[in-house]
C-alpha cells in the first residue's frame, strides 16, 4: 500500500496520459462511425469561392445570379469568424430524425445544409417485392401524417395502369377520407407548429382536434394510422353506420375552434412578431426549386392539383384554393389554416353527395370476393386464393400520377414488367423537394428563428427518407 | 426545328406526353421545355431495366441498361410531359439538369445514390439516403434486398 502511494507521481501522469489517448481515440472511432464525410456541409476554409457564392445564391442554386449581388458576399471571412453546429438528427424541433448543418455569425445563420437519410428503410425496394395488392400496405407507411394521400396515389396508379374505374361511391368516400387526412395532417402541423413557437395549448388543441379525427379515421379502416384503406380497385370497407351524424360533430367542432385558433394565435402580437417576415420566400425561387403544397401557394400561385388537375371527383366541390403573399411563415401558417377550413367546407359537400354503391370494383380479378362467398362458391375460393398468394397481374406499362397531399405534390413513378409485382415503384415525396428550400428560408435570419422555419415547411421524415 | 416532339395528348388524363431524347439532346429539350412553359421540374428517377430488356419504346430508341425519367409539370399550360433518358450500363453518366432546374438536385442526388447514375456537372453529387461509405446502389437490380431468416433460435446476423 504504502509503496504504491509513494510512486504516486509519475505513473498517474503516465495513466492520465493514456486516458487521453483513449479519448482522442475514442472520438476518432466515433467520428469515423458517424461521419457522413461529404455530404456534411464542410467548414469555410476548405469551401471553393464559387462553391460559397453558390451556396449563397441561395443555398440559392438559381440559375439567375439576379437574386445574389456577388458583393454582399462576404467570401473572405475566415474560418474562426463562423461557427459551424449540428441541429439534429435527435433535435425535438426537427421533426423527426432531420440533421441540419448551420454555418453561424453570431446568432445569424449563413449556410444551412440538411443532411437526410436515418430513417431511410428502403421501402421503394420493398415496393418490388411486393404485390400490388401488398404495396399500399408499403407505401402508406412512408408519410405516416397523411397515410391515405400515400395509399391514394399507389392506388390510382395501379388502376392507371391495370385501366379500369373504380365506383363512383369508392371515390367520393376515397376524397372524404383524403380531406379528413389533409384537417388531421394540418392540425397535427398546428399543434407542432405552436409547441415550436412555444404556443403549448396550440399543441394540446391542435392534438385534441385531430384525435376527433383519428377516432373516425379506426371507426372506419380498424385503425389510427398507416390504415390501408384505399386499395387498388376501391376501399377496403363501406362507411360505418352513422357516419354521416359523426363528420357532423368532427366538421361542426373543428370549424368553430378554428376560430379560437385565430384567437390564440393569428392576432397574437408574440405569433406575429415572430412569424411575419420571417422565412421569406418569392414565386420564382419556390417555383425553381420545385417547391409544391402550401409552401408554393404562401407566394401568391394558386396551384393545387385539386383545382388545376382535378383527380377522383374534385371537380364536382365547391372550394377555394388559398394563397399568401409575402411567402414568409405567417403566410404559410394561414394558408394552412383556412386549408382546414376549405376542407370542412369540402367534407360538408361530399356528405351530401356520396352516392350509393359499391365501394370496391366488382371484378374479381382485381378485388377479393366477400368473405361470405369463398364458404359457398368454388370460383370465389379460387378467386381468394389466387388473389392473395399471387396478385393480380397488370399489364406492361409505366405511369406517373400526382395528387395533392397536404404537404404538396405527392407522386406515384410506377413501371410494370407485366407481373403481379411492380417493376419500380418510385415516390415523390413533396417533403423531400420542400426540403431543399431550407437554406433559401434560412439564410440572413436569426438562429432561434430557425426552428420555426423547419417547422413551417412542414416535414414528415418518413416521407423524405422513405 | 422544333425540338419539342409532336405527341398528340391521349384522352385519358392520366397519361402524359412523353418524349424520348438521346443523351446528347436531353439537355437541350429539357431546356426548351421550360422556355416552353413547363416551369416546375416535378420529379427525376431513374429506372434499373437489367431484368425487364423488352419494354415497350418507340421505334429508334435503342433500349439501354438504366433510363432516367423526368417529369415536367407545366403551371400555364396545365399540363405534363415526362422525358426518358437511355443511359447504358458501361457508361451511366447524363447532364445535370441543375442549370435549368436548381429544385432537381436532392432528387438527381437520389438518383445517383440509389441506382448509380451519374450526374455530370451536379454541383455535389453525394449520396443522400445512405451512408456515405455505403457500397453498390440499392434499387440496381442486382443488388440484393437483404433479409434476415426467420429462426427462432441462433439466426445469424443480416445478410
Amino acid at each position: 500500500m504504502s509503496d504504491h502511494e509513494h510512486e504516486g507521481g509519475e505513473p498517474e501522469l503516465g495513466l492520465e496520459a493514456t486516458e487521453a489517448g483513449h479519448r482522442q481515440a475514442e472520438e476518432r472511432i466515433f467520428q469515423a462511425e458517424t461521419s457522413e464525410g461529404a455530404q456534411e456541409l464542410l467548414p469555410r476554409g476548405s469551401t471553393e469561392a464559387s462553391e460559397l457564392r453558390r451556396e449563397v445564391g441561395a443555398v440559392l442554386r438559381l440559375p439567375e445570379g439576379g437574386y445574389v449581388d456577388l458583393g454582399d458576399i462576404d467570401i473572405e471571412r475566415r474560418d474562426d469568424e463562423t461557427m459551424i453546429i449540428n441541429m439534429g438528427p435527435q433535435h425535438p424541433s426537427t421533426h423527426g430524425v432531420l440533421r441540419l448543418m448551420l454555418e453561424l455569425d453570431g446568432e445569424t445563420v449563413l449556410r444551412t445544409k440538411p443532411i437526410v437519410g436515418y430513417l431511410h428503410t428502403g421501402m421503394e425496394k420493398t415496393g418490388e417485392e411486393l404485390t400490388y395488392m401488398q404495396g399500399s400496405t408499403n407505401v402508406t407507411r412512408m408519410d405516416y401524417l397523411s397515410p391515405l394521400h400515400n395509399e391514394l396515389v399507389f392506388s390510382m396508379a395501379t388502376e392507371a395502369l391495370l385501366d379500369v374505374e373504380v365506383p363512383p361511391r369508392a371515390v367520393w368516400i376515397r376524397m372524404l377520407m383524403a380531406e379528413l387526412n389533409r384537417v388531421s395532417s394540418h392540425l397535427m402541423w398546428m399543434a407542432t407548429n405552436g409547441m415550436d413557437l412555444g404556443s403549448t395549448s396550440m399543441m394540446i388543441y391542435g392534438f385534441r382536434e385531430r384525435e376527433m379525427v383519428l377516432s373516425f379515421f379506426e371507426k372506419t379502416t380498424g385503425l389510427r394510422m398507416n390504415h390501408n384503406f384505399i386499395r387498388p380497385g376501391g376501399v377496403a370497407a363501406d362507411l360505418p353506420d352513422g357516419w354521416q351524424d359523426d363528420l357532423e360533430v368532427i366538421c361542426d367542432t373543428i370549424l368553430a375552434r378554428s376560430f379560437e385558433y385565430d384567437e390564440l394565435l393569428t392576432g397574437q402580437p408574440i405569433f406575429r412578431e415572430r412569424s411575419e417576415g420571417v422565412g421569406n420566400l418569392t414565386a420564382e425561387e419556390a417555383l425553381a426549386l420545385s417547391l409544391t403544397g402550401p409552401i408554393l401557394r404562401s407566394t401568391g400561385v394558386p396551384w393545387d392539383l385539386r383545382r388545376t388537375m382535378p383527380y377522383l371527383a374534385y371537380d364536382k366541390l365547391d372550394f377555394d384554393v388559398i394563397v399568401g403573399t409575402y411567402g414568409d411563415n405567417f403566410d404559410r401558417y394561414s394558408v394552412r389554416l383556412n386549408e382546414i377550413r376549405e376542407s370542412v367546407k369540402m367534407i360538408r359537400q361530399i356528405v351530401e353527395m356520396v352516392p350509393p354503391g359499391d365501394y370496391r370494383l366488382q371484378d374479381r380479378k382485381v378485388t377479393p370476393p366477400p368473405r361470405a362467398r369463398i364458404d359457398e362458391s368454388m370460383e370465389a375460393l379460387i378467386h381468394h386464393f389466387k388473389l392473395f398468394t399471387e396478385g393480380f397481374r397488370v399489364p406492361e406499362g409505366e405511369v406517373y400520377v400526382a395528387i395533392e397531399s397536404p404537404r404538396g405534390e405527392l407522386g406515384c413513378y410506377l413501371v410494370s414488367d407485366g407481373t403481379s409485382k411492380p417493376y419500380r415503384m418510385h415516390i415523390r415525396g413533396p417533403s423531400f423537394v420542400n426540403l431543399q428550400a431550407l437554406p433559401v428560408l434560412l439564410r440572413g435570419g436569426l438562429m432561434a428563428d430557425a426552428v420555426a422555419v423547419i417547422s413551417s415547411v412542414d416535414p414528415v421524415m418518413g416521407e423524405v427518407d422513405r | 426545328m422544333s425540338v419539342l416532339p409532336e405527341v398528340p395528348r391521349l384522352p385519358d388524363r392520366l397519361v402524359d406526353q412523353l418524349a424520348f431524347p438521346g443523351r446528347n439532346t436531353y439537355l437541350r429539350m429539357v431546356s426548351a421545355f421550360r422556355d416552353a412553359g413547363f416551369e416546375l421540374c416535378a420529379d427525376v428517377c431513374a429506372v434499373d431495366y437489367l431484368t425487364h430488356p423488352g419494354r415497350s419504346l418507340p421505334d429508334g430508341v435503342t433500349p439501354e441498361r438504366f433510363e432516367v425519367v423526368v417529369n415536367l409539370l407545366s403551371l400555364s399550360r396545365r399540363q405534363r410531359v415526362r422525358i426518358r433518358v437511355q443511359v447504358p450500363e458501361n457508361d451511366p453518366v447524363v447532364d445535370s439538369l441543375v442549370g435549368v432546374y436548381p429544385g432537381v438536385e436532392a432528387m438527381e442526388r437520389e438518383a445517383y445514390d440509389m441506382v448509380g447514375i451519374i450526374f455530370s456537372d451536379h454541383p455535389d453529387l453525394t449520396r443522400i439516403l445512405m451512408p456515405e461509405d455505403w457500397e453498390g446502389h440499392p434499387l440496381r437490380k442486382d443488388y440484393g434486398v437483404g433479409r434476415v431468416p426467420v429462426q427462432f433460435k441462433e439466426a445469424p446476423g443480416p445478410r
